[in-house]
């Protein structure tokens, strides 16, 4: 009962002090960040109260062991409805800001819906909303499965979740509202910064406390990547998010870093958001849910310990490469692209390690969408890690840079590899964590998967188009020594470039939307569609639990 | 990692397993592959060729600078040397020719039209548009209307001081009143030279409005636009009878230019370009179809 009176007292608390704060605030997009976060704690203080776990005061008083019986999959059921909804969110922000690109008018001659504002939103919705959810959500259930153990501290578990939705908030409303650092991929203010500090170390106890109370005696592969990318992005968050706030009652913070050594900074954490966050984060994904989909042995377990440690130590240099021909001095450009280069192999460890697992189960990219769409994911997965490389050779950047060749080099990586490998991954955990027989449809599933990859085709097709037409049109020199191009005609000359790109993201947010359909329905637990069947792999729900030889935590 | 010596075989691939499993997923003892692994080694050998021969590594108070000295300001200067040097005869000769003597020689005067060209992408598409076109309060540069006059000489005077750039005194100068806001004239004074204005562009039929506007035109405005309304180069003042517009022609518009004057800027160029480029830009936009040729001693004289 103290916990309770505690709890409801400590949201009742806070939602006063964001309420005092935002009363006192300096400027308006503190205000408004800091009356959601009141609202918020006023809503946990009420739902603190109602939903008081008598039962759960009952077994304290007795002293009985939390059920070690039962995987924790609360928390992963509404992390996959999470990352469904954010993921549709951030495919139609970015659909709108293309659309943009080719008719300006779409900004509305509002601030809040300029081009400025809604690229961040895009961009943060799709990495860190939709690509975070999942892997939150996937870390949680691989973790559990592999670890033969419950998740260390399931109320921890669910802080860090919906902490993170709060993350997600307030960065987004952030966006809107201008309230920024001006860093790319770490817009969010000092406070929102200092928040997400705070789950992210939850988020670090709770994975560590369930490697460290597991029932096998060895950490799986899947293991070491989820961990190697929480932890750095850690380390990335802290330092490129050092700053000082002008006042505690405003969102304005200055960061601890100028000129070329804050442009460094940035790109080591934008360059490793990339390597540890949607490289890392996601081979972890891919090694559980390749080999059990595919019911196939780890191509290698060689190749899996030498290409983490070699990805793991080289990615971290290879920041540098995002400011060739800049400020930075040469010394650091060439290092930048040195171990730049010296990646291209230890990436493509993790795609020979997940198409090889197919080994023996080839045929059933014929027969089961899912592992299509993780076979198409390690393919795009193969083709920009190794478009990276070479974009760094600075010989290739001076003429890609700046370009939208690189927009095609994200893009075709995040729909092809980060999109497509969670797409699968959901259609995976959705039947297994309600107890469904299967997904409500597989033949839907394939059409997403050609949906999502026609999308792709279009928009990495043509990015690179435009992107090489451009750096081309830029540099081009006529016979008597003068440019050719003025740079609004090579704006000009984009446009259809633009169309097409708008068209590859019209198709996948079509994929998406199936997708939802899809999953809602299975949730929803409506009949099976009536269709020819499809291969899908078999799963034992009555295996599914953790070891009981294992000690109550 | 292997437990024991009954390694079991995966039967599909003939593979050893590890013997270990995580929720039934088990691991191949299968060894790297030696492409991967070669062209790894291949990668680390380029990278330490390349950080022998490029600036590499830091050191207290410097850094290596490799072999081939290579540094990326060298490089740039390297390529602006070149560009400098393929240009440098041409400017030179353009430079120490004045520009009413251009078009005598057809050589010079077609290099510095084709460098104009790329010159006005860079410094001029901003507000005249890329095909020179202007927009509203933009000069239209195509056709054959010009504010300060459209010889060669002219518009190199224009490009080189601007036209109301502040503090500039050799500056394109003139200041129409705003004669509403100002209260010259009343809101219906205003009304009525705006229709003698639209009736001598011949928009409109002559009205009792427009008779009354001629009257107060004659008394403000000739000094600038002249009796019949068609202009004054010299003082930069527009022809209102030839239906080309600054900043349109219809009722609303006049009325807005009459009411609070315009007075667009552009800035000097001399402080920013060299002497070819702007010689270069003045034949440029001189060939765009509405040059004039350069008018005989006396008249020039008049227009200054």
């Amino acid at each position: 009962m103290d916990r309770l009176v505690l709890r409801t007292g400590g949201w009742f608390a806070l939602a006063i002090v964001a309420f005092a704060a935002m009363i006192g605030a300096r400027d308006s997009g503190f205000a408004v960040h800091m009356g959601i976060v009141s609202a918020v704690a006023l809503g946990l203080a009420v739902h603190a109260m109602r939903h008081a776990d008598y039962a759960g005061f009952a077994r304290g008083l007795v002293k009985m062991p939390a059920d070690e019986g039962r995987y924790y999959d609360d928390v992963i059921r509404w992390g996959v409805i999470a990352t469904v909804f954010w993921g549709l969110a951030g495919f139609l922000a970015g659909l709108y800001i293309a659309l943009q690109l080719a008719f300006p008018a779409l900004n509305l001659g509002l601030e809040y819906t300029s081009f400025g504002r809604l690229r961040p939103l895009h961009t943060s919705a799709v990495i860190f909303a939709f690509g975070g959810n999942a892997l939150i959500a996937t870390s949680f259930y691989v973790v559990q499965r592999t670890c033969r153990a419950r998740l260390f501290s399931p109320a921890l578990a669910d802080f860090v979740f919906w902490g993170y939705q709060l993350f997600i908030v307030l960065a987004a409303t952030g966006y809107l509202l201008g309230v920024t650092e001006g860093k790319e991929y770490a817009e969010p203010e000092w406070y929102v910064d200092l928040w997400l500090t705070v789950v992210w170390v939850a988020y670090l106890v709770v994975f560590g406390g369930t490697v460290i109370k597991r029932s096998e005696p060895h950490i799986y592969v899947a293991n070491w990547f989820y961990l190697a990318f929480i932890l750095t992005v850690a380390m990335l968050h802290i330092v490129n998010n050092l700053s000082m706030p002008v006042s505690l009652l405003g969102s304005k913070s200055y960061s601890a870093f100028a000129g070329v050594q804050d442009a460094l900074t940035q790109w080591w954490y934008g360059h490793n958001a990339v390597g540890f966050f949607l490289t890392a984060g996601f081979l972890a994904m891919m090694y559980y849910f390749v080999p059990k989909q595919a019911q196939r042995p780890v191509y290698s377990y060689r190749l899996s310990i030498i290409h983490f440690w070699s990805l793991i130590f080289l990615y971290i240099w290879a920041g540098p490469h995002h400011l060739h021909y800049t400020a930075l001095p040469d010394w650091a450009q060439t290092l930048g692209m040195v171990f730049s280069i010296m990646l291209w192999m230890p990436s493509w460890g993790g795609m020979i390690n997940g198409l090889m697992t197919l080994n023996g189960a080839w045929d059933k990219i014929r027969t089961d969408p899912i592992i299509r769409m993780m076979v198409m994911a390690l393919a795009f997965y193969g083709m920009s890690t190794f478009e990276g490389p070479m974009m760094s050779i600075k010989a290739v950047n001076s003429l890609s840079h700046y370009t939208d060749w690189t927009i095609g080099h994200v893009h075709s990586g995040a729909l092809g590899w980060n999109g497509l490998i969670t797409f699968a991954c959901l259609y995976y955990l959705t039947p297994r964590l309600w107890k469904r027989e299967r997904l409500y449809s597989l033949r839907l599933v394939n059409w997403h998967f050609w949906l999502a990859t026609l999308g792709i085709v279009l928009y990495a097709a043509a990015m690179w188009v435009a992107g090489i037409m451009q750096g081309l049109m830029w540099r081009e020199y006529g016979a008597d020594g003068y440019l050719v191009y003025a740079f609004s005609e090579v704006v000009r000359a984009m446009w259809p470039m633009y169309l097409i790109r708008a068209a590859g993201g019209l198709l996948y947010l079509s994929g998406a939307i199936i997708m939802a359909w899809n999953i809602g329905k299975t949730i929803a637990g409506s009949p099976l569609r009536a269709e020819t069947p499809m291969h899908d792999a078999p799963h034992d729900a009555g295996a599914d639990k953790p070891l009981r030889a294992a000690q109550p935590a | 990692m292997a437990d024991g010596q009954d390694r079991k075989i995966d039967a599909a691939t003939g593979t050893e397993l590890k013997g270990h499993e995580w929720d039934g997923i088990a691991e191949l003892d299968t060894p790297l592959p030696r492409w991967w692994l070669w062209t790894f080694y291949a990668t680390i050998l380029f990278a330490v060729g390349y950080v022998v021969a490029y600036p590499a590594i830091p050191m207290l108070n410097d850094y290596t600078r490799g072999m081939l000295g290579w540094s990326s300001r060298g490089a740039l200067d390297k390529e602006l040397a070149a560009r400098a040097a393929q240009i440098a005869p041409i400017h030179r000769a353009i430079a120490a020719t004045p520009i009413i003597d251009l078009p005598a020689r057809p050589h010079l005067m077609q290099a510095a039209v084709e460098g104009g060209r790329a010159a006005f992408k860079v410094h001029c598409v901003q507000c005249h548009g890329s095909g020179a076109a202007g927009a509203k309060g933009y000069p239209n540069l195509n056709d054959d209307d010009w504010l300060w006059g459209g010889d060669l000489a002219t518009i190199e005077k224009t490009i080189i001081d601007g036209v109301r750039n502040p503090g500039h005194d050799a500056t394109r100068l003139s200041i129409m009143p705003a004669f509403g806001r100002d209260q010259l004239l009343t809101a219906a004074q205003v009304d009525d030279v705006v229709a003698h204005v639209r009736t001598i562009s011949r928009q409109d039929k002559p009205s009792a409005a427009s008779q009354r506007g001629g009257k107060l035109f004659a008394d403000n405005c000739t000094v600038c636009h002249g009796a019949d309304g068609k202009g004054t180069r010299a003082l930069g003042a527009p022809n209102l009878t030839d239906g080309i517009w600054l900043y349109g022609g219809d009722t609303d518009t006049i009325r807005a230019s009459v009411w609070n004057s315009r007075q667009g800027v552009m800035p000097r160029w001399d402080d920013k370009l060299d002497t070819a480029t702007i010689r270069m830009l003045a034949a440029y936009v001189h060939s765009l179809g509405g040059g004039e040729a350069t008018p005989t001693a006396d008249a020039g004289n008049a227009a200054e």
